[in-house]
């Protein structure tokens, strides 16, 4: 539990690397919505469905080998329809989710990815509040 | 190469989620979670990515062109309206309702079962829905 930081921090250097891959190697932001959004819209290339396939199999792969990672996902039915809509709603209209605002557009200093950011990051904060401290739920 | 480039940058952003504990919706949610037992582990991960993409930003204003071809994306037209707000804020009320965003979403299609699965058909509906009702001249 005390080392989870340094887990983070590994992690979240791969998610730099990957980015800088996908921007230096092929030129294109490695926002996971909007890659999402391309291949829904019939806009993005090849390339983005191979991002894809690698996001989903490579992790595949390693919990087939050495067992999948905990997860805790303990929102009911209805929320989990509430949420996957908000997310897919708001991440095309908003132009970015975690990984496009809050890590590509964050590092290159885009003043919407700061304002993005900061506004889901208060968001989901004031969500979380009220739902754990106020209501109660989860 | 351009495929396998892709692939290879998609399979290192999966496991970078993996390993920092991001495709726990449960550590997402300890993070947001700053009145009860704050849990900081997102902010390294934040952190540690931005690290390494703020130089790779630097040195992509240097170059004239990405290593396999094509070209450096556009500085996006600075405007801050209803519509990036609004959406953000969505974004993050459906973030904080449930623990997941996109990217950990699909990292752990594998191994999430039934209540995952059913968070990302309604995440990829309600793209499809967000298509339907965007306004034409705020196509992108």
């Amino acid at each position: 539990m005390e080392i989870d930081w340094l887990y983070g921090l590994a992690g979240g250097l791969l998610i730099g690397l990957a980015a800088a891959v996908y921007l230096h190697g092929l030129g294109f932001i490695a926002g996971i919505s909007g890659i999402l959004g391309g291949v829904l819209n019939g806009t993005t290339h090849l390339t983005g469905i191979a991002f894809l396939a690698g996001l989903i199999g490579v992790p595949a792969a390693i919990a087939l080998a050495f067992g999948a990672p905990a997860m805790t996902l303990t929102a009911s039915p209805v929320l989990l329809v509430a949420g996957g809509l908000a997310v897919g709603i708001g991440t095309r209209m908003g132009a970015g989710c975690t990984s496009g605002h809050g890590v590509c557009g964050l590092s290159r200093l885009s003043p919407r990815s700061v304002v993005a950011t900061g506004t889901f990051m208060v968001a989901a904060a004031l969500t979380v509040f009220v739902m754990r401290h106020v209501i109660g739920v989860a | 190469m351009r495929i396998l480039a892709g692939f290879i940058a998609g399979g290192l952003f999966g496991i970078g989620l993996m390993l920092s504990g991001m495709t726990d919706p449960a550590k997402v949610l300890g993070f947001l979670d700053i009145a009860g037992d704050w849990d900081p582990t997102l902010a390294f991960v934040m952190g540690g990515a931005v690290a390494v993409m703020a130089p790779a930003w630097i040195v992509a204003k240097r170059r004239t062109a990405p290593v396999l071809g094509g070209s450096y994306p556009a500085w996006p037209k600075q405007r801050i309206d209803a519509r990036l707000l609004g959406g953000a804020a969505l974004f993050g009320l459906g973030w904080g309702l449930v623990g997941l965003c996109p990217g950990p979403a699909l990292a752990s299609f594998a191994w999430g079962g039934t209540a995952l699965w059913l968070f990302l058909a309604a995440m990829l509906a309600g793209m499809g829905i967000e298509r339907m009702i965007r306004p034409h001249e705020a196509a992108a």
